[in-house]
């Protein structure tokens, strides 16, 4: 019944102001049209100046109330990521300058100039200097945020430094899964084709590649502060995208063409809870790229810590190779000197003959 | 159709009133025509159906994001399954998300806005008696009558329609195991796509072939109207772009149906390892945004060009610069062609190729600029009438200044990173190119309306939609740069679960709660659409603008062939509007022989 009053209710407004409507225009037959049109002209004139007005006013409240919502206020977690806040913040204001000088030129001139019996328009089909000072100017500018911008993007896209933590990142619907390459720095082979759901191998990591053994399989991403990070981006079956909107980061995750972006966080997980005033505060990787009918929870979290408590942490962490095949972990069985060798039999089994 | 026969028939419609031919039945007369302006109406009474479906889609998102624990138990009345208890399901959502994308872009703001101008206003403004060829305009039309039918289909299979986004990136839509949108809804979708490629090209071959050989004795390229030459671009960048997505749609066609290779590679899903090797999903992306950049502009070119001739109408005044804005609209034309990869900037592009894209991106922002600042000086010293279209026209140069500097944000790679893909982008171009457009098109509808059914559309209700619309449009947009700037993602379903984007929740309620009120708006305009069509207001002059174009020479009403006598012989450009004294020189008045050349 709820839903029937309240069709009932708009469909009566809409009669009304139909009504309304209809009433009005005979009203202007009988008043003389010529008249009526310039009452419309004076009223419209009066309300584009009245909506500049509260437009510019509605565009600062808007500010007020949402700026310190926004990531700015709290600063880039990256240290890359400042160059990009400064990089907005000229850009808010060159463009900030011409919305404002060009929204209060139109609606002032669509007031100033509206229909009046002794006015004539001004005959002014074209003017060179004129043009030309609005090709170059706008021109200069660009040119401006164009170089800005590019020394910006190929620093970011440049190549990581060398000392950089290397991280693997794997999307898949609908969740992220991490891999570390261990204390060889080295992360194993992987194909595709070694995928094995009821083995846990879901990264498909190449076990019989000696480099994937000490490897760790994590579902949360752990960084040391102030290191650069490196991260490899893979995904398993659809485009996915790693989006770490503190760090001012984003790239896609590509089935069969990895990729890779690289950063330095600068504040620890503890030190954002302060600086956001926000005892809950956690970074948290967004899947940015439609992915399927859960790519709005596809959600990760990144612990930024110090670089001892990272080391802690990596310690806690059980290689994976040990956790697929607990009899190859050192700690529940004597250990085998010729590591190779007693690796690749039962492992063969477990995998898919290639095809 | 020789002009002699158009002429026969156009001169009996004169002496016998209301009367037609024999042979113009029903059938021919309001079905299968073959008059330009019938086919205009076509597309105009489809694109506005296609807009409420859109719109209404739109709405029922909106529910979902406004109030994410609501129930809304009429909802599964309405929908069944995908709002199981009264809550849209999250693949429900995502098919709507991606049918409001495919429906306005394509349907409304490309079939719905050129379909209906060029169709409309070529022949009438360029002084000929039909298009070039009026047997491929038809079937321009019901290509996308068929087109429609198909898509339609879609939203009532089983497995529901594409929800992979209106951009339909592979793998998604090419596996029915990654989402379900992506089974049979997927093929209509590409399917629908394919005929709509047909009808574009079939209506983008006939403008442009129309607009070079048909115009009138004295109507030189530069005493086009600028609508003309905006049409003229957008076919040309319709004909040259579309096939590249037709060629997109049947690859993937391919690779859903026939097992081919060309986007997929090293795919696990739903735990089974595919075959699939040595595609690539970007390779679908470059195929797709070659059209997808140049669609931004056939979107909005046509705006372009009827706020253009709308602004130097009412403002009484010539549009300043007319080469200016003939050269920005070309070099606007070229440059779409070479922007495409800045969607892609976050995909692992090479960093140089993306560097090159940044360049030409934000090289548009030049042309775009002279075009605003010449719209503001047609402006200046005017003696402006704010008839709705005008209103709207105004409206437009606003809100593509709004839209259009967030994108030298946006195409600013580096900081693109950031933005990309985050509500700062839905902002971006709603604004540009989805409200921007929307108001030429209205700006277009109102101001033609007379010479398409020789009746007004009712005053009241057009100030009403027009303040309610821009109001809203801003209140709706404005606020979700901020969301955007927070990092928050498009395309979620529920935000309540993240740390970082949840306390946008009341916000995001009072953007639903607005885009209800403009949406009701618009129906309103749609009730005044139609209602008009019988029973507004009658024109009883030839030329209620005061327009100087060919389309206020021909009678109220034209029949097919525009012109009951000769076409009329052009003699000036067309806005000598305050010229010599004189409020207006219509292009067919002769030169006077102490005229002043402008």
């Amino acid at each position: 019944m709820k839903e029937f009053y309240v069709i009932a209710i708009v469909v009566m407004i809409f009669v009304v102001i139909f009504q309304i409507a209809k009433a009005s225009e005979y009203v202007s037959v009988l008043k003389g049209e010529e008249k009526s049109r310039k009452q419309n002209n004076r009223i419209n004139g009066f309300l584009l100046i009245l909506f500049l007005i509260f437009g510019l006013y509605g565009a600062w409240y808007c500010n007020e109330l949402y700026y310190s919502k926004t990531l700015f206020p709290q600063g880039s977690a990256s240290v890359e990521g400042e160059k990009i806040d400064l990089m907005l913040y000229i850009t808010i204001g060159v463009t900030g300058l011409v919305f404002v000088i060009t929204q209060v030129l139109l609606f002032w001139f669509a007031f100033k100039y509206q229909e009046k019996d002794n006015r004539k328009a001004f005959y002014f089909p074209h003017n060179t200097k004129l043009e030309l000072l609005w090709t170059t100017v706008p021109a200069i500018f660009l040119t401006v945020l164009v170089v800005f911008g590019l020394k910006n993007w190929f620093v970011m896209t440049g190549d990581a430094p060398k000392d950089a933590v290397v991280v693997e990142i794997t999307g898949h619907q609908f969740a992220w899964d991490m891999r570390y390459p261990g204390k060889d720095g080295k992360l194993g082979k992987k194909s595709y084709k070694l995928y094995n759901q009821p083995l846990g191998n879901t990264l498909a990591v190449d076990f019989e590649d000696p480099e994937s053994w000490d490897d760790l399989h994590t579902t949360e991403m752990h960084l040391p502060v102030n290191r650069p990070v490196k991260l490899v981006i893979n995904a398993m079956d659809v485009i996915h995208d790693v989006g770490l909107s503190h760090f001012r980061m984003k790239m896609d995750a590509v089935p069969g063409i990895p990729t890779t972006m690289w950063f330095t966080p600068q504040y620890t997980t503890e030190q954002m809870k302060k600086r956001t005033n926000n005892p809950n505060f956690v970074y948290e990787i967004s899947c940015d790229q439609m992915c399927g009918k859960g790519h709005f929870s596809m959600r990760g979290v990144i612990v930024v810590e110090s670089e001892a408590d990272y080391n802690k942490w990596l310690a806690t962490q059980k290689p994976e190779y040990f956790t697929l095949y607990p009899n190859k972990d050192p700690e529940k069985q004597v250990p085998v000197t010729d590591t190779t060798a007693v690796g690749t039999a039962p492992i063969a089994q477990l995998m898919p003959k290639n095809p | 159709m020789s002009t002699a026969t158009l002429h026969e028939t156009a001169h009996h419609e004169e002496h016998g009133g209301e009367h037609h031919e024999h042979h113009d039945t029903f059938i021919t007369k309001y079905v299968f025509s073959q008059d330009h302006k019938t086919i205009a109406k076509q597309f105009l009474v489809t694109g506005i159906i296609w807009a409420i479906i859109g719109g209404f889609f739109s709405v029922i998102f909106r529910l979902q994001l406004g109030n994410p624990t609501a129930t809304y138990p009429w909802l599964e009345d309405l929908l069944g399954h995908w709002a199981k208890g009264g809550k849209l399901q999250p693949e429900f959502y995502y098919a709507l998300v991606t049918m409001h994308g495919t429906i306005l872009v394509f349907f409304v703001l490309t079939a719905g806005l050129s379909g209906t101008f060029a169709n409309f206003l070529i022949p009438l403004q360029i002084g000929a008696r039909d298009m070039a060829s009026p047997m491929l305009n038809m079937l321009s039309y019901w290509f996308f009558f068929l087109a429609s039918i198909v898509m339609m289909s879609s939203l009532f299979v089983q497995t529901g329609p594409a929800s992979g986004g209106w951009t339909i990136y592979p793998p998604l839509s090419a596996l029915g195991d990654a989402s379900s949108g992506s089974k049979i809804g997927m093929d209509l979708w590409l399917v629908s796509m394919a005929l709509f490629v047909v009808s574009s090209l079939l209506g983008g071959l006939n403008y442009i072939t129309t607009i070079l050989n048909l115009r009138t004795k004295g109507m030189s390229m530069t005493r086009m109207p600028l609508t003309i030459w905006s049409l003229f671009f957008t076919a040309v960048l319709g004909v040259l772009s579309f096939p590249v997505l037709l060629s997109g749609a049947i690859l993937l066609l391919f690779d859903r149906n026939l097992g081919t290779s060309f986007f997929l590679s090293d795919i696990v899903v739903a735990g089974k390892i595919l075959p699939n090797e040595g595609g690539s999903a970007i390779l679908f992306q470059h195929l797709f945004w070659f059209l997808g950049h140049p669609e931004v502009y056939i979107i909005l070119l046509p705006a372009m060009g009827m706020s253009s001739e709308i602004l130097s109408v009412n403002s009484r005044k010539p549009i300043f610069g007319y080469m200016a804005m003939v050269g920005s609209l070309f070099a606007i034309t070229i440059l779409a062609f070479l922007v495409w990869a800045h969607h892609m900037f976050v995909t692992g592009l090479n960093p140089f190729l993306g560097s090159v894209f940044v360049l030409l991106t934000l090289l548009i922002a030049v042309p775009s600029a002279i075009k605003v600042f010449n719209w503001l000086t047609t402006l200046w010293k005017g003696n402006i009438r704010f008839t709705p279209g005008m209103l709207f026209a105004i409206g437009f140069v606003s809100l593509f200044i709004s839209g259009g500097l967030t994108g030298i944000f946006l195409g600013n790679s580096a900081l693109d990173i950031h933005l990309h893909d985050t509500y700062f982008v839905i902002a971006h171009f709603h604004i540009v190119m989805g409200v921007a457009s929307f108001f030429g098109m209205f700006a277009g509808v109102y101001h033609w309306y007379p010479k398409m059914f020789g009746r007004y559309l009712n005053n009241t209700l057009a100030y009403i939609h027009f303040w309610v619309t821009i109001v809203g449009a801003y209140l709706i947009f404005w606020p979700m740069h901020y969301e955007g700037l927070a990092g928050m993602p498009r395309r979620y379903y529920d935000f309540s679960n993240w740390e970082s984007f949840k306390n946008f929740g009341g916000l995001n309620e009072f953007i639903s709660i607005i885009a209800l009120i403009v949406f009701a708006v618009q129906i309103l305009f749609v009730i005044n659409f139609f209602y008009s069509i019988w029973k507004g207001r009658k024109v009883t002059t030839l030329n209620p603008w005061e327009a100087n174009t060919l389309e206020w020479t021909t009678p109220i009403r034209p029949g097919h062939g525009n012109w009951p006598g000769d076409i009329p012989e052009v003699h000036r450009w067309p806005y000598d509007y305050a010229k010599d004294g004189k409020d207006f020189i219509p292009q067919d008045v002769p030169v006077g022989a102490d005229e002043s050349k402008h």
